[in-house]
């Protein structure tokens, strides 16, 4: 098969103002590869939140996309304070993001609900003290 | 109904006029950014008071026809050049969200 096209992205993890730029990025390279809108909607928003929990809660990371003919594989790694009780953390409504960080709008506690929502197949490992990296598959 | 149409209709404030054309076929009315990205609609109008920059790209991602600012808003500095450079339109109102999303509701 093919090698995927892959675009990566460092996500700085110290400007909250202008978080989702990666996400951003890619929805428009999708949209010039002739994507449908549905693909780059899903693609969209479980990139945009996996991207902003980076941001606010682990200090950046490294996003992957792979495109693959039939699929669009997102890989977001950070090397923050990981997820104790990821069964938690998934539960809609469940949020630690501080004060200062609610006020922009955050911390609603449906990021990784709608990750999930918006991707196939969605994985997440993460070790306390290590990181996290979460791996996202939408199909074409 | 188009934004360009809406703007006038309504005499809301344009903070950023990128698309005056785009059709609007609804609404939704949040300020939490994560029921918005995964609850508004393509070509919907985005009601809210939050006025910081992450408006102008979730408003990208979620494709929403515009942002309108409610209860007399403004976007914080430099927010409305983003969002012109973007091409995501922004515009405000005195209005309540309630009552936008009535009068809107009316008219579309
Ligand atoms: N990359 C990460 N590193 C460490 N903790 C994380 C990470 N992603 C999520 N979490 C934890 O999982 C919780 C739930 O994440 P989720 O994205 O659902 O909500 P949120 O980011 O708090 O709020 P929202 O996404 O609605 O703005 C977070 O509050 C945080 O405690
Ligand atoms: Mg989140």
């Amino acid at each position: 098969m093919a090698d995927p096209l892959r675009f990566h992205y460092k996500v700085d993890g110290s400007n909250f103002t202008s978080a989702g730029e990666a996400s951003v990025e890619v929805k428009k390279k999708l949209r010039q590869l002739g994507f449908s809108p549905e693909t780059i909607r899903k693609v969209s928003i479980a990139m945009y939140e996996g991207e902003i929990n980076m941001v606010i809660h682990a200090r950046g990371g490294d996003a992957d996309v792979f495109v693959y003919p039939d699929r669009i594989e997102i890989v977001l790694a950070d090397t923050g304070p990981g997820i104790a009780d990821v069964d938690l953390a998934m539960q809609e409504g469940y949020s630690t993001a501080p004060d200062n960080i609610r006020t922009l709008g955050f911390g609603a506690g449906m990021g990784l609900p709608n990750m999930k929502r918006n991707s196939d197949s969605m994985r997440i490992d993460s070790t306390v003290g290590v990181g996290t990296t979460i791996y996202m598959t939408i199909l074409v | 109904m188009t934004v360009g149409e809406l703007c006038k209709t309504l005499d809301l404030t344009p903070f950023s006029v990128a698309d005056e054309d785009r059709p609007i076929s609804g609404g939704y009315i949040g300020d939490l950014l994560s029921w918005v990205m995964g609850r508004a609609e393509s070509d919907q109008v985005w009601i809210t008071i939050m006025s910081n920059q992450n408006i102008v790209a979730v408003a990208t991602l979620a494709d929403v026809a515009m942002i309108l600012l409610a209860e007399g808003v403004c976007p914080d500095e430099g927010v409305a050049n983003i969002a012109a450079s973007r091409g995501i339109n922004l515009y405000g109102s005195k209005l309540p969200a309630f009552e936008l999303a009535t009068r809107i509701g009316s008219l579309i």
